[in-house]
């Protein structure tokens, strides 16, 4: 009987222990770091190896460790699983005591991820989800959302083509619950716009012969045909326009969602006046040439935004744990909310309450051949879409965060 | 404008055009497959990265050794095919006594190891290669604007077609062939080197495959997985086919192919579902498909 | 003398098969044991995990090791179990966990008495043909249906109370239920192997014209063994979605087909422990390496487990150490 009084008075007292020195300092005198993403399969090139290189150079230039605390990383592959990554989240949660977790790709796996976070009350900072949902209907209190989504994507590159003549479309569309919701996204702001969308197909995820689908977008007779599909799909796509004579019979693609590491796989010969929305780029400006030459020393290849903003995203994170002085994943959230984030990466970047973090985007256009002057020089920024008038208003949120 | 089942004559006309062109492609791997399957009768799981490998060498061919296309489309079959050669002498061959299960699920392995170790090597974005200056431009066929490399795609897909039909049906070494999938301790007794012609006909599947990679290597992106979605829609139009069975095999393949390009037209979602649906159908009908013997 | 040694045979064969019989409950034993007491060492989760897989592998391994027939579809099953109770769950928040499996464990042995009508007078590679095909049509299904959230998955899947008051969010109330329906999974398959039922099966497998002779309704015997398999593994797939409260594509997709080959073929096929070690195997390398720097090789490391199996160990883990036992301790 007294033992088990015993025993419980000390475990209500260690209890009460832990949670004050939860909020009081870094637990377990180390800020632990979790690394997942996608290390072998289709978003390899977008984040992968590459985004873990950018996570240790932005510990390595905050100098190692905070407050005194060591910083350690753990890195895994989800292998684009939602089961494995959440698994492997949980474990790092349950085992390791991991206090952030970043990196994030695919959309399924970072969605159930967010799940494992909010049940557990840990901290992720999401780099290379599309998905505006992951913000949206599926928003938590213990995840940011940092680089981009698929809202100022459609809309940037819908409404810039269309203000620029191109106000009839035809689109190619994904079959999956992505596809669709970017199909739904670029159609509202095309017609908001004033124009119109002549017809639609939907082909199967994934697909790798376009030709039928081209063939049908040439015959609708639309300015515009838009790509609402993703990774490999694109890419696909884009090729067989262009083997298709497409832009030279008049019609022009728009790429909804395609990044640097695509364009650079296509050439740009397949690829040129190509227009696309983009939260970075490296030859943006003097900050983001400097700090992607230092990346480029190291991995070989040009930092795509995912990977700048894994960087971005963990530095502002660590300079809120050493302000906050613990790694109390609400202490930390709510200080990182306060800073504003101006770095080499986001401009005018604040982070809202569903967890959004918006910053200026930039509507870009791939360049010719003839004006390329490099194996990474890909794109010209035209315009800049600033942060408040880029993401989808908080007015039409659906998350359980915001109050309508 | 003609309609045909509510499409214009013209749209109708190109994707009959463009099944072909596919459908082609589906021949040339199911082809190799069949060779396989009729003398050794291993289900070769590595078909896929076999392509996939003759798309590489292509592509790597000409970065580091300026190897060009049509010396490609020569050397890479041989290279590839001699790789091929050396699977069937260190490995299947050992198994080769063995439920043809076993052989599958070596194959299966295989395919693994290959895409694995090259997703590491070369990322999976995937890389382009240039279509040869001769073949770039279109053909006008009046309803469609055709790419002259596509046009290429055919041609020389369906002459590779008919010479392995000619080779293995209408010559000597085509017979021995024949005879050693019949009855291959009788061979061997005639004096026939059957392990040999094991090998080579295991090498000569092999060829066909990258010989498809590198026709494909202009057409889509180089990437280590470019084999893996394409391999079980092979695989299902050898088993519509019957499998073993050469002829089946080219004539399943460019039906499947015009078949799909109308599926894309009409409901563009089952695209990829719609051989799979038609393998279950015919093997309700004919359990040893199309073109194959009852067992 | 004579008729003394004939006397004295039964009772010798009785003994030794009594002995057998106790060397075999004392390691049934021993395993059960070991797996009360795993969640106090290793992660409870993980465990979970594994055990899943396991119970997949051997509902696999009835068909393969006992009745011959390669299935190359068993993810369809494993992914209908696992979306109908994440649906079921997530949609009706009444439900218990255990009313959940149930359903999804019948869905699945519904689509197995489809799938089993439709392929089971087809035989080897046909067979596993038509089964890859089958479960092509359902992952069609899968990412067209509203109800699985296609590409993102099916998610927030409550654990809920057993029963309705023993509450399944700690890891270890968790566990034990999962080791619950892996043993009872496991014994249903140990009682199948063994029974007369069993019997014919391996008849069969051994030699189909001589079992057809002999007056067996051969086709109906492996449409009830494909249809027990089938249920296993929607039994699977539906504890797994309760478990780590999600389903996903992942397990629909082709590959998953294969590495459930994979686990049974380098445990042993048709040994009744080889699965469960196959499984533990794969499942533990997965998860080692995946956290390791060795990470992106981890399709490359199953494929070199794949042609080793093949080329030397084809009896498997447990196959090869039986033979290693017999020959030393008989």
């Amino acid at each position: 009987m007294t033992l088990i009084k015993k025993t419980l008075t000390a475990s209500i007292a260690m209890a009460a222990a832990v949670s004050m020195s939860a909020h009081a300092e870094i637990s377990d005198n180390e800020v632990r770091i979790g690394y997942l993403a996608d290390m072998s399969g289709t978003y390899r090139d977008l984040a992968g190896p590459g985004g873990l290189t950018a996570l240790e150079m932005a510990i390595a230039d905050f100098g190692g460790s905070v407050n005194g605390s060591p910083i350690v990383v753990f890195s895994a592959d989800d292998r684009n699983s939602a089961d494995v990554g959440a698994n492997t989240v949980r474990e790092w949660i349950d085992q390791r005591n991991v206090d952030m977790v970043a990196g994030l790709v695919a959309s399924s796996v970072t969605i159930a991820v967010t799940k494992v976070l909010e049940e557990n009350n840990s901290l992720g900072l999401v780099s290379g989800s599309a998905a505006s949902s992951v913000t949206n209907e599926h928003c938590t209190p213990n995840h940011i959302h940092w680089v981009y989504d698929t809202y100022p994507l459609a809309n940037g590159t819908a409404k810039a083509v269309v203000e620029q003549g191109g106000d009839s479309w035809f689109l190619l569309t994904a079959d999956y619950a992505f596809g669709h919701a970017l199909e739904a996204d670029v159609t509202s702001v095309v017609e908001a716009s004033g124009g119109e969308i002549l017809g639609n197909v939907r082909h199967p995820f994934p697909t790798s012969d376009f030709s039928s689908y081209i063939l049908q977008a040439q015959g609708s007779g639309a300015k515009i045909v838009g790509l609402a599909n993703a990774g490999a799909d694109t890419v696909n796509a884009i090729t067989t326009a262009s083997q298709f004579g497409l832009t030279q019979s008049g019609q022009q693609l728009a790429g909804l969602l395609i990044f640097l590491n695509d364009v650079h796989a296509l050439g740009l010969e397949a690829t040129q006046n190509l227009l696309l929305t983009t939260g970075w780029y490296w030859d943006m400006d003097e900050q983001s040439r400097e700090w992607s030459e230092r990346y480029f020393e190291e991995v070989g290849r040009m930092p795509t935004m995912v990977q700048a903003g894994i960087y971005s995203s963990t530095m502002h994170y660590l300079k809120a744990v050493e302000a906050a002085g613990t790694d109390n994943p609400e202490t930390v959230r709510a200080q990182m909310a306060e800073e504003p984030i101006n770095d080499f990466f986001a401009r005018n970047g604040r982070i809202r309450e569903d967890g959004r973090m918006v910053h200026d985007m930039y509507l870009a256009q791939v360049k010719t051949p003839e004006e390329s002057t490099g194996e990474w020089d890909l794109y010209e920024i035209l315009s800049t879409i600033p942060a408040e008038e880029a993401y989808r208003p908080l007015s039409e949120s659906q998350c359980k965060l915001v109050q309508n | 404008m003609t309609m045909i089942f509510g499409v214009p004559m013209a749209v109708f006309m190109g994707q009959l055009t463009l099944g072909l062109v596919n459908g082609a492609f589906y021949a040339l791997l199911s082809l190799g497959l069949a060779v396989i399957f009729g003398l050794l009768k291993i289900v070769n799981f590595a078909h896929g990265a076999q392509y996939m490998l003759g798309a590489f060498a292509a592509l790597l061919g000409f970065r580091y050794l300026g190897i060009n296309y049509w010396l490609a489309l020569v050397l890479v079959p041989l290279v590839i095919g001699g790789l091929g050669m050396l699977v069937e002498r260190f490995l299947l061959r050992r198994i080769a006594h063995l439920d043809h299960l076993y052989g599958l699920l070596l194959t299966f392995g295989l395919a693994l190891i290959f895409e694995g170790t090259l997703v590491n090597l070369f990322g999976v974005s995937g890389a382009r290669y240039a279509t040869p200056e001769v073949l770039q431009g279109g053909l006008n066929l009046g309803f469609m604007f055709l790419p002259t490399y596509r046009a290429w795609v055919l041609v020389a897909a369906l002459a590779m077609c008919l010479f392995t039909w000619f080779m293995i049906e209408r010559t000597r070494l085509g017979a021995y062939l024949r005879a050693g999938t019949e009855n291959s301790q009788l061979m061997q007794a005639f004096g026939v080197n059957v392990p040999l012609l094991i090998t080579l006909t295991y090498g000569f599947g092999v060829g066909l495959a990258a010989f498809a990679g590198v026709l494909a290597a202009p057409l889509y992106p180089v990437s280590p997985t470019m084999g893996s979605s394409l391999l079980i829609v092979v695989f299902a139009v050898v088993v519509i086919g019957g499998m073993g069975s050469i002829l089946g095999a080219i004539l399943t393949g460019l039906g499947m192919g015009v078949i799909e390009g109308l599926t894309k037209v009409y409901y563009p979602e089952a695209a990829n579902t719609v051989i799979f649906l038609v393998m279950i159908l015919v093997l309700m009908l004919r359990p040893a498909g199309l073109f194959g013997k009852e067992a | 003398m004579t008729e003394s040694h004939v006397l004295k045979a039964p009772s010798v064969v009785a003994k030794r098969q009594r002995r057998a019989n106790l060397r075999r409950n004392a390691f049934y034993l021993a395993l059960i044991v070991l797996g009360l007491v795993a969640p106090f060492i290793a992660y409870p989760v993980f465990l979970m995990k594994i055990l899943c897989f396991a119970l997949f592998a051997c509902a696999f391994n009835l068909l393969l090791g006992y009745a011959g027939l390669l299935s190359f579809g068993h993810a369809a099953f494993l992914a209908t179990g696992g979306y109908t109770t994440g649906y079921l769950l997530a949609s009706y928040p009444g439900l218990t966990p255990e009313l959940g499996i149930i359903a999804g464990t019948l869905m699945a042995t519904l689509l197995g008495v489809l799938f089993g009508v439709l392929s089971i007078r087809r035989q080897g590679i046909y067979f596993a043909m038509v089964t890859l095909a089958l479960a092509q049509l359902m992952f069609f299904v899968f990412i067209q249906s509203p109800f699985t959230g296609g590409e993102d998955g099916l998610h927030g899947v409550p654990r809920g109370e057993l029963l309705g008051f023993i509450s399944l969010r700690s890891n270890m109330a968790m566990y034990y239920f999962v080791f619950a329906i892996f043993l009872f999974g496991y014994a249903l398959i140990q009682r199948t192997v063994h029974s007369p039922f069993g019997q014919v099966l391996k008849a069969i497998r051994e030699n189909e014209p001589r079992a057809i002779s002999l007056g067996y309704n051969v086709d109906a015997y492996k449409l009830v063994a494909f249809v027990i398999s089938a249920a296993l593994a929607g039994l699977a797939g539906s504890t797994k979605t309760v478990v780590f409260q999600l389903a996903s594509l992942t397990d629909a997709h082709w590959h998953m087909s294969g590495e459930v080959i994979l686990m049974t073929l380098l445990g042993g096929v048709g040994t009744l422990l080889g699965p469960i070690m196959g499984a533990g195997l794969v499942v533990s390398l997965q998860h080692i390496l995946s956290q390791s720097p060795l990470g992106n090789w981890v399709s490359v490391m199953l494929g070199l487990i794949f042609v080793v199996c093949v080329l030397s160990f084809r009896s498997g883990i447990v196959g090869e150490l039986g033979a290693i036992y017999r020959k030393n301790f008989k």
